[in-house]
């Protein structure tokens, strides 16, 4: 009896006093959530939407299926082994004949071309000599004397796959790989196997980039820190000068300045150090050189701040304990910089990784990175389906790398002892 | 007993903008195994002396010995003087442990005798529990307690201390005072201790030096400080004090009359006037004022109309504030219960002894 009081009166404090909580606390949250909303909204539409957009169109598959439907529902018995029977190609017959005349032809031939090279003249050659539709029982006959591709088991295997709704054709071609005759995933043929190396490439330009603003931007900002107030923010400005400029402006200031009659080579052919002058753009070098000089102010402003925090006390302290100026610095300062190192490394090598204006002014052909050819697929050739892959499987390599970082940085999370 | 100094400032001279000296020339010895504490206010130059000690600051003239080895330009790594700072300066990315072996493992000491003496170090703070935190983590008497173990673990010569308990409340202010005292009397460490206030000074230190304005005003120990001050500098930093204005009018050999500028005269001790004539600042402390009540009979050399202005009760102690001589906050301690029996406006005479009044500097 007094237990069941005793629990019962607990039990009537607590739940109301929880609830008086979140009551208290829901007018605030609510507060909170109506000043961030515009944000999430406009975040929603242009950020989140075309990125799922975008991840959509590189598995959606459904252009075959709208021109050719009866093929493709006839298909999906085949067992692909042997050629398939007399109902697929009366299917296909038919099929063409209203694609050809609602002109949907060209939008499948197009898709099936990509996964089968030649495609694209088989399957208009066909509608264009296929003047009726066949006799029944005569399709196969038909078709396979219009076009002896139609006797190939691959070209129908091509169509089967392209039937949709969703593939994974585009995902597998920006990796290299293609689905050979028996649906295995096997390489792609070398002449069509370019992605890996592109991405290669993007990350190694990528990285070469990181470690040049590295290397350019710690003086710079340990400077930054350490100066006194009026010479730093004039410094400051300096760093930031480049924000001021267009990105176009900068770029095209290098091919001035690297291209083989510009600024660098004629002044050192003056001074008698090269005859020839060196080739210093449109290569490697010149994209490495445009892309550190743009990206550095992200390197220098994270290490600045993370620099920024640290108090002089601990080199004197370091110092006072015993230990030279080096090992004060590689013991003491270093690690205190490593979140910023790391910010500013992290976000240096995303946004290199989708750089395009730069290396696509200032490369040579062997130096277009990943975004080159996105942009090739998406304005020139109208591949969306391969443009998107290729994004996705940039999205998701980036998504790693800050996965890593997180995990590194809560890895060795420090908090402050000094409370200035 | 003549100590060997451990450290001797010669003729050091400090100046950051080629304009003003911080330090006008100094000269200072600091024997081993002393406490002395540099006191003085903001810009007294005491904190700039403490870092041309640590090798933070090149003095702009003169030598410092160390051991009889002149270190004007040695760096501070190699001076082998350990450090604490004002805000603790322990390392946030290093734990416990670690900052406290730090100055060991730079000497490159042995990993076991390593392992030892940081054990040792941090039972000697009490601290060996929290050995694998971080500084982040702790509160300030313990980071400072931390900070205290790693400027003592590599066993300097000399360990400076720049106001180490600035940050902390004062009850554990007070409580961290009497353990650096407790570790300098059972370790025998020289302490260079820089403070700007004067009970912390007083209840640490051997020897005080009192800076201001560049100059060090007066060397001595605590209780000579207090009781023997050489100006009205170092009377009023050092205590409370009261201060009243006058004239010298004669001098007989110690003592001196002097004729109040509010009217009266009095005796007092004649430590820092120039001779007759002369104006000067008169100095009493509160603790050695008498009250005589209203009426009683009695004779003094030294007795002075007063007005009460307030009581002050204070605890352990109460304060009368009272207009004497034109000086309106003229404090007087009061013994136990009396504070009662004095109201404002209340006329009373107070009264204290020539060799308790010093006739010092005018201010």
């Amino acid at each position: 009896m007094t237990d069941a009081l005793l629990t019962g009166a607990n039990a009537s404090t607590e739940v109301p006093l929880k609830r008086r909580l979140r009551r208290a606390e829901r007018t605030r949250q609510v507060k909170a959530l109506a000043l961030v909303l515009p944000l999430l909204v406009f975040l929603l539409f242009t950020f989140a939407g075309p990125i799922a957009g975008m991840l959509w169109r590189a598995v959606d598959d459904r252009e075959v299926r709208q021109a050719l439907p009866q093929t493709v529902a006839a298909l999906a018995s085949w067992d692909g082994k042997d050629l398939p029977n007399e109902a697929a190609y009366a299917a296909l017959a038919s099929d063409i004949q209203v694609a050809r005349a609602s002109g949907t032809i060209a939008i499948a031939a197009k898709r099936l071309n990509y996964a089968l090279n030649g495609f694209r003249t088989i399957l208009t050659s066909t509608a264009r000599n296929l003047k009726a539709v066949p006799e029944p029982g005569t399709a196969k006959e038909t078709l396979g004397k219009i076009n002896p591709a139609w006797r190939e088991r691959t070209t129908w295997t091509t169509i089967r796959d392209a039937g949709g709704p969703v593939t994974g054709f585009y995902l597998l071609a920006a990796l290299d790989l293609t689905r050979n005759v028996d649906g295995a995933i096997i390489a792609a043929p070398p002449d069509q196997a370019i992605y890996r190396d592109v991405f290669g490439r993007t990350f190694l330009i990528s990285l070469g980039v990181t470690a040049l603003c590295l290397i350019l931007g710690f003086p710079v900002a340990y400077l930054l820190a350490t100066l006194p107030p009026g010479r730093s923010n004039l410094l400051m400005i300096f760093v930031l000068l480049p924000f001021w400029t267009s990105l176009l402006v900068r770029t095209c200031a290098w091919i001035v300045l690297l291209q083989s009659k510009g600024v660098v080579n004629d002044s050192l052919h003056w001074l008698g150090i090269i005859d020839e002058p060196l080739r210093l753009i449109y290569n490697r070098f010149g994209v490495c050189v445009a892309m550190t000089h743009v990206l550095l102010p992200f390197m220098i402003l994270p290490l600045y701040s993370s620099m920024k925090a640290i108090s002089p006390a601990y080199m004197r302290a370091a110092a006072s304990l015993g230990a030279p100026p080096l090992t004060a610095f590689l013991r003491i300062y270093l690690p205190q910089t490593l979140p910023g190192i790391g910010a500013g490394s992290l976000l240096v090598f995303i946004l290199a990784l989708g750089y395009y204006i730069t290396p696509a002014l200032v490369g040579g052909a062997a130096d277009q990175m990943i975004s080159y050819f996105i942009a090739l697929y998406t304005t020139e050739t109208a591949n969306w389906g391969l443009a998107s892959a290729l994004g996705a499987v940039l999205l998701l390599a980036t998504i790693l790398l800050a996965l890593v970082y997180g995990k590194l940085v809560q890895g060795q999370q420090v908090t402050g002892g000094m409370k200035n | 007993m003549v100590t060997p100094a451990l450290v001797r400032f010669s003729g050091i001279q400090k100046s950051y903008d080629g304009e003003h000296l911080v330090v006008k020339n100094l000269d200072l010895d600091i024997r081993k195994g002393e406490f002395i504490t540099l006191l003085g206010p903001s810009g007294s130059g005491k904190t700039t002396t403490l870092m041309m000690l640590a090798g933070f600051e090149v003095p702009t003239q003169g030598e410092i010995y160390l051991a009889e080895r002149p270190i004007k330009n040695m760096p501070p790594h190699k001076r082998d003087i350990g450090m604490v700072f004002q805000n603790y300066a322990l390392f946030p990315h290093l734990t416990i442990e670690e900052n406290v072996a730090f100055p060991l493992s730079v000497r490159k000491v042995s990993k076991a005798e390593t392992q030892a003496r940081v054990k040792a170090a941090l039972r000697m703070i009490k601290m060996e529990a929290l050995a694998q935190r971080r500084p982040g983590q702790l509160s300030g008497g313990q980071q400072q307690r931390v900070a205290l173990a790693r400027a003592l673990v590599f066993n300097p010569q000399l360990v400076l201390m720049d106001e180490p308990l600035g940050a902390l409340d004062k009850r554990l202010r007070e409580q961290m005072q009497l353990e650096i005292k407790q570790l300098h009397e059972t370790m025998g460490i020289t302490v260079v201790y820089v403070t700007h206030d004067q009970s912390e000074a007083l209840t640490m230190s051997d020897r005080i030096a009192v800076f201001n304005d560049g100059i060090v005003q007066q060397i001595d120990r605590p209780d000579a400080l207090y009781e023997h001050p050489v100006n009205s500098f170092v009377a009023n930093f050092v205590g409370e004090n009261n201060v009243i204005a006058g004239t010298v009018e004669t001098i007989e050999k110690d003592y001196c009359r002097v004729a109040l500028a509010a009217g009266g005269s009095v005796m007092a001790r004649a430590v820092n006037v120039s001779g007759a004539g002369a104006s000067t600042s008169l100095s009493v402390r509160p603790e050695r004022i008498a009250i005589i009540p209203d009426g009683a009979s009695g004779d003094g050399p030294n007795r002075l109309p007063a007005k009460v202005q307030n009581t002050i009760y204070l605890g352990d102690h109460a304060l009368a504030v009272l207009e004497v001589a034109g000086n309106a906050e003229f404090m007087v301690k009061l013994q136990p219960g009396a504070h009662d029996n004095l109201r404002h406006g209340d006329n009373v005479v107070i009264s204290f002894r020539p060799e308790d009044c010093l006739a010092l500097d005018p201010v």
